[in-house]
């Protein structure tokens, strides 16, 4: 690092930083306002501390069916890919396969679809096997959208693992399986974890899927609520800022703590290689 | 049983599961959206099979060539506005500081904050009324105060500057990826010789960054491609149809007036574009991404 950059480089961090949390920060500030200030003209900056936005969220706008939605779906989805996910990258980067480089291309394809161009069947499949308003329903779509990004990821990342402690247990009589479970996984646990953080993440957040096979309140899911919060009269800015604010902490703390992974992990698919 | 026929048995047990998920919710639905293109089915009536006939219609429609201009002008404006933007970032949180970790953890959370959500807080702060972005230009000055999203350019604008805004660090991440592979005595010559940072950048920098460059070119066009939270959030496709997105007005035609036929043609035709898109980018990219099968 050279000396004369030193004070363009502060200016990019704070950029940078600023740019990125400010918008948002304006919205948690809104929650925590009263109706009178998020309706003042011109704005009010600094909010009264208010918890009016929350409560009336919960008790009004189905806030709490939302969030339980969102955990169990995103939770179910994020353990069913994991579970699919793991074996099938193991398999593409250890065993001998004719293939592989096909299969590994095709999941690559399959995540560039738009998803206009599936929902329509995936709709009638659901409709068939009566899971439209279930939670099973939009698990299983998200299990096939979220596994190409958890193979890849996995997928790299055994593909780093040492080899040799493999091969002494399976010389040793372990069948593959065996040799995945208690030598691989232990050692891949990193990996995992940065799969599971990203799948939980896309689960979280999907809204397309979410909005059509979702139609039932009591069914749908945070990003969904959100989307389509009511007023009687006016937009219920407030409300939707603290339903807002509840949908994305969980993910600024994930973010907080595994910031090193997540980059990895994203980076992974695409360049390193 | 030879060993390797047995991997091989076990191979295909441990993908087999995977790729059942990925036929019957992805592509099995694809084919289906292909083959009911060809038919005109509207709400109420019975399936007829029309050949191309759908597509025809498609290639007269004066609102999918407005839907696939704005979706063109939306995906070039916004791509190149992620990668300029993504470069930054990624100059800026690959240098070596105190609280870089932190610069970087600040810099994910539009990526991770959910698309609704942004959507629904650029609506908020480009309201007509109660806006902080009005309240920034225009302060008191409440009869100067802009409807952002009721006017077609700048509704437009507004869609962009929510993706930008969420995407960028995306770009930022993966630009990062390639920074990061560049050994640090490649610049220790030129510095030697006097290049200035700018000169460093523009000769060294660039040109072995051109590969991380095109991959999240690659990924944001696509993903640009099939932008609809952003627009069912911040404006319906309105004003007019000023930014109705190829997505959105296939959701519409499909979802919500139920012109099955005449809908999936939309979708199928975004996907075929797509296609050959992504084929284009991959040729030129070297089929980087395609060769990593690991050994």
């Amino acid at each position: 690092m050279t000396k004369p950059l030193r004070p363009a480089l502060i200016g990019g961090v704070l950029l940078a930083v600023l740019g990125s949390l400010c918008p948002f920060l304006w919205f948690v500030l809104t929650s925590f306002k009263s109706q009178i200030q998020v309706e003042a003209i011109p704005p009010t900056w600094w909010p009264d501390g208010s918890l009016g936005f929350y409560t009336s969220a919960l008790s009004e706008h189905r806030l709490l069916y939302y969030i339980r939605n969102s955990v169990i779906v995103a939770g179910a989805t994020t353990v069913i890919a994991l579970v699919v996910a793991t074996p099938a990258a193991y398999a593409l980067a250890r065993l001998r396969m004719a293939g592989k480089a096909w299969i590994l291309g095709g999941l690559l394809c399959v995540a560039m679809f738009p998803h206009i161009v599936i929902a329509g069947p995936v709709w009638q499949i659901l409709e068939r096997l009566g899971g439209l308003n279930t939670h099973w329903g939009l698990v299983l779509p998200y299990v096939s959208l979220t596994l190409p990004l958890a193979v890849w990821v996995l997928t790299t990342f055994f593909h780093e693992l040492p080899f040799e402690l493999e091969e002494a247990a399976r010389i040793d009589g372990c069948t593959t399986w065996q040799a995945l479970y208690r030598i691989v996984l232990p050692l891949a646990a990193p990996g995992l974890f940065t799969a599971t953080i990203l799948t939980f993440i896309y689960a979280w957040n999907e809204f397309f899927f979410a909005l059509l096979i979702l139609t039932d309140p009591e069914h749908q899911t945070l990003p969904v609520g959100i989307a389509l919060f009511q007023g009687e009269f006016t937009m219920p800015w407030g409300e939707i800022a603290a339903a807002s604010v509840i949908a994305t902490l969980p993910l600024i703390i994930i973010v907080l703590l595994f910031q090193r992974r997540i980059i990895n992990g994203l980076s992974a698919g695409a360049v390193k290689g | 049983m030879t060993p390797s026929t047995r991997d091989r048995t076990t191979g295909w047990l441990m993908v087999f599961p995977a790729l059942t998920f990925v036929a019957v919710f992805s592509l099995y639905p694809a084919m289906d959206s292909f083959l009911l293109s060809l038919y005109s089915e509207l709400p109420g009536s019975e399936r007829t099979f029309i050949g191309f006939g759908n597509y025809a219609e498609l290639f007269r429609d004066p609102v999918a060539h407005q839907a696939f201009i704005v979706t063109l002008g939306f995906v070039l404006l916004s791509t190149f506005l992620e990668l300029l933007l993504g470069t930054g970032i990624a100059l800026v949180i690959h240098e070596r500081f105190k609280g870089r970790g932190w610069t970087r953890a600040a810099v994910l959370v539009p990526w991770a904050i959910p698309t609704v959500v942004a959507a629904q807080m650029w609506r908020f702060l480009l309201n007509d009324q109660y806006g902080a972005v009005n309240a920034i230009l225009f302060g008191d000055q409440v009869d100067a105060y802009v409807p952002w999203l009721a006017d077609p350019w700048m509704a437009f604008g507004a869609i962009v500057l929510a993706d930008v805004w969420k995407t960028s660090s995306f770009a930022g991440l993966l630009i990062l990826a390639g920074l990061q592979v560049i050994p640090d005595e490649t610049y220790d010559a030129a510095r030697i010789d006097g290049a200035t940072a700018w000169q460093r950048f523009r000769h060294i920098t660039l040109p072995l960054l051109k590969p991380a460059l095109l991959t999240a070119l690659l990924f944001r066009t696509i993903d640009a491609f099939r932008v609809f939270d952003l627009v069912f959030v911040m404006t319906q496709g309105g004003p007019g149809d000023a930014t109705q997105v190829i997505q959105f007005y296939g959701y519409k035609t499909l979802f919500t007036e139920g012109r099955v036929g005449y809908g999936t043609t939309i979708s199928v035709t975004v996907f075929v574009a797509l296609a050959i898109l992504s084929l284009f980018y991959v040729r030129t990219v070297g089929s980087k991404l395609l060769q990593r099968e690991p050994a």
